[in-house]
């Protein structure tokens, strides 16, 4: 019904998912994903409500014609390409080395 | 006199036999890759993911190519040269909507599935009813995408090239329909993603060239540029606030709040992104696609703000007029020939042809990774894995595949011609909405809840589809949503037939948080031990890509 693993892969998987490697790469993983997904969702729900209901706000020229509503929205620019940024720095630096490990001990024991 | 008889004979037509060589050039261009890619593609991998031999920056350029259609690049730069600072949010909610496929999606599906969106499902789930599920959302995303962009193809061609009339739309719409069909049946996932890579590099080239010159000529001044936009669109000041098209009232506020969402969660549940990620090695390359289809899109909808404000600016009271009879689809083109010294100019008539030949790159390279998206759903999960359950040879796969393929091409010809003169704009939207409500639930509970199961997958999927698809038919964007200032009717259907009751235009504010709830209720009501079992292992396999799908070498 499922996909099919051999029993020697479904062994693997399970001893990898039991190590405590495994639990520290995904205590990694979702403890930048989660909290981050969560931050940048309400920044731009902030900035859509603010386009909609503060519209006072959001018209303050800062400087010359660039008014609070252009800063805001290349705000969302600039917290894009920063999150993306910090992600693949900390994925580089603290779950691929993990993750690499794990996939090399499967790779040995299901190819043994 | 209609709009186009207007558009006729005001412009000057000088540019044409240049745009039509360029035409041609890109299909050659496009023909030639093809047909060196169809070489180097013998197995179902290399069929449908292009043997998982391209780079990380190769894919990101793919991914921006598939992800930036015409809707994009001639609709957001008109849509802020009409409405002004409205026309901005959207570009803000499809590059934000990045960071949902970079964090939680393009890894880890990468790890986990194989060819399609519905194989992520299918690791620890009942085959037959998740695959037929998720092949359904996958088909129906994919052709409402592909009708939009086909008919717009068909609208835009004429424009550019100035021939209007319904044979040459209909015309277009047939040889951009075989186009695509040649690509996807004969190049597979190595030919289209090399005509997206082109198209990425065209799109973004021009874009540089035009916003470089646009903004020249306010000495890279761009609060000069925005006051002149501001004073010659007539709005003043509003022009440069938000509010122009979505503040009218509280309904076409939350509309917009409806639509923001539906952009910043569909984006990673479009069948036609997600499996672009599978034509890359390892999840690290996907993650490397993704960052450069970040920095690409985002450079990208920046520029979008020079030209649609530039166009507003700089553009004669009778090209403003044609671009607002172009519903805003003018203004990037006729901005090239403006900044290229104006209309008759030998330099206008040649960057008007220039930007008139990416717009059209842009379209093919968009709806062949549509055509393949729906062609590789219909032969992996309908017909090797629901009809054949899993035993149909490769060679047979393909082949389905490829049949598959000219069927799709063939059905949205047959569609796209009688919708050609309707107003479908809406599609995109609601593909999106689609996508937010029915995939990304579906996708997210699989990955992350391991109680989640075979029930709440197919009462996600099918619960956020029908509840998008059922909205949206009973909105104004369907029956009774009026005339805008220049009596164009706003529905799909004739302006005397009304039955809507739903009303925004946008119904993932609804169908999203059911999409989700109904995954939710279908899980908790009951317990698949199978399900949950399996989850372990595809946990590991996401997260490490032990055991993942490895690239072919040849």
């Amino acid at each position: 019904m499922v996909e099919e693993t051999s029993a020697q892969q479904h062994d693997a998987y399970e001893r990898i998912h039991a190590s405590d490697e495994f639990a520290e790469l995904k205590r990694r993983y979702i403890g930048f994903a989660f909290p981050w997904t969560v931050a940048f969702m309400v920044w731009y729900l902030l900035y859509v409500v603010a386009s909609n209901w503060a519209t006072d706000f959001m018209d303050t020229q800062v400087v010359g014609n660039i008014n609070v509503a252009l800063v805001f929205g290349l705000g969302q620019f600039v917290s894009t390409f920063l999150i993306a940024w910090l992600y693949a720095r900390h994925a580089n630096r603290s779950l691929d080395p993990i993750s690499a490990k794990l996939r090399a001990e499967y790779d040995e024991e299901v190819n043994r | 006199m209609s709009a186009s008889t207007t558009l006729i004979q005001a412009a000057d037509t000088s540019h044409r036999p240049l745009t039509t060589s360029l035409f041609i050039l890109v299909v050659l261009v496009t023909i030639g890759i093809t047909i060196w890619a169809s070489r180097q593609t013998k197995t179902a991998t290399d069929y449908y993911a292009g043997g998982r031999s391209f780079t990380g920056v190769q894919n990101g350029f793919a991914v921006a190519g598939d992800y930036m259609s015409a809707a994009s690049f001639l609709g957001i730069s008109g849509a802020i040269a009409l409405t002004g600072y409205d026309g901005f949010l959207y570009s803000i909610g499809f590059l934000v909507a990045w960071l949902v496929a970079l964090l939680l999606v393009a890894e880890l599906l990468r790890n986990s599935g194989r060819y399609t969106m519905a194989d992520q499902l299918a690791f620890r789930m009942r085959q037959r009813p998740v695959r037929t599920a998720a092949s359904v959302s996958t088909v129906v995303v994919s052709i409402f995408y592909l009708l939009a962009q086909m008919v717009g193809a068909g609208l835009l061609v004429s424009l550019l090239l100035e021939v209007d009339s319904d044979a040459a739309k209909n015309l277009t719409i047939v040889a951009v329909g075989a186009l695509m069909i040649f690509y996807v049946t004969v190049g597979g996932m190595k030919g289209t993603t090399w005509v997206q890579i082109v198209k990425a590099v065209l799109l973004m080239g021009g874009t540089i060239l035009i916003t470089i010159l646009v903004l020249a000529q306010f000495d890279f001044n761009i609060s000069a540029m925005l006051g002149g936009a501001a004073d010659n669109s007539g709005a003043g000041q509003a022009f440069l606030e938000p509010g122009l098209k979505y503040g009218v009232d509280t309904t076409t506020k939350i509309d917009f709040l409806s639509l923001g969402l539906a952009l910043v969660l569909g984006t990673a549940g479009l069948p036609h992104i997600l499996i672009r990620f599978y034509t890359v090695p390892t999840a690290k390359q996907a993650r490397s696609s993704v960052l450069w289809a970040i920095s690409l899109i985002g450079a990208f909808y920046l520029m979008t703000l020079v030209l649609g404000f530039g166009a507003a600016a700089l553009l004669s009271e009778g090209a403003y007029g044609q671009v607002a009879d172009s519903a805003g689809n003018l203004a990037s083109p006729l901005l090239a020939e403006e900044v290229g010294g104006g209309p008759g100019s030998n330099g206008g008539a040649i960057l008007l042809a220039l930007i008139a030949a990416v717009a059209f790159a842009t379209i093919l390279a968009v709806v062949a990774g549509l055509t393949l998206t729906s062609a590789s759903s219909v032969a992996h999960d309908i017909y090797a894995n629901v009809i054949r359950r899993g035993k149909a040879t490769e060679r047979d796969e393909v082949k389905v595949a490829r049949g598959a393929a000219i069927a799709i091409g063939a059905v949205a010809i047959a569609l796209s011609i009688p919708a050609k003169n309707l107003n479908i704009a809406f599609l995109v939207a609601l593909a999106f909405a689609v996508a937010a409500s029915a995939n990304v639930p579906a996708l997210v509970y699989n990955l992350f809840w391991k109680r989640f199961n075979t029930r709440g997958a197919l009462w996600s999927i099918y619960g956020g589809l029908t509840s998008a698809v059922v909205l949206v038919f009973f909105s104004p964007v369907v029956s009774g949503g009026g005339v805008d200032a220049n009596g164009k009717n706003l529905s799909l259907f004739p302006t005397d037939v009304d039955f809507h009751w739903f009303p925004l235009d946008n119904p993932g504010i609804v169908s999203i948080p059911l999409g989700f709830l109904l995954g939710f209720i279908g899980t908790i009501t009951v317990r698949d031990r199978t399900a949950e079992e399996k989850y372990d292992e595809l946990d590991v396999r996401a997260l490490t890509g032990a055991g993942a799908e490895k690239a072919t070498s040849h």
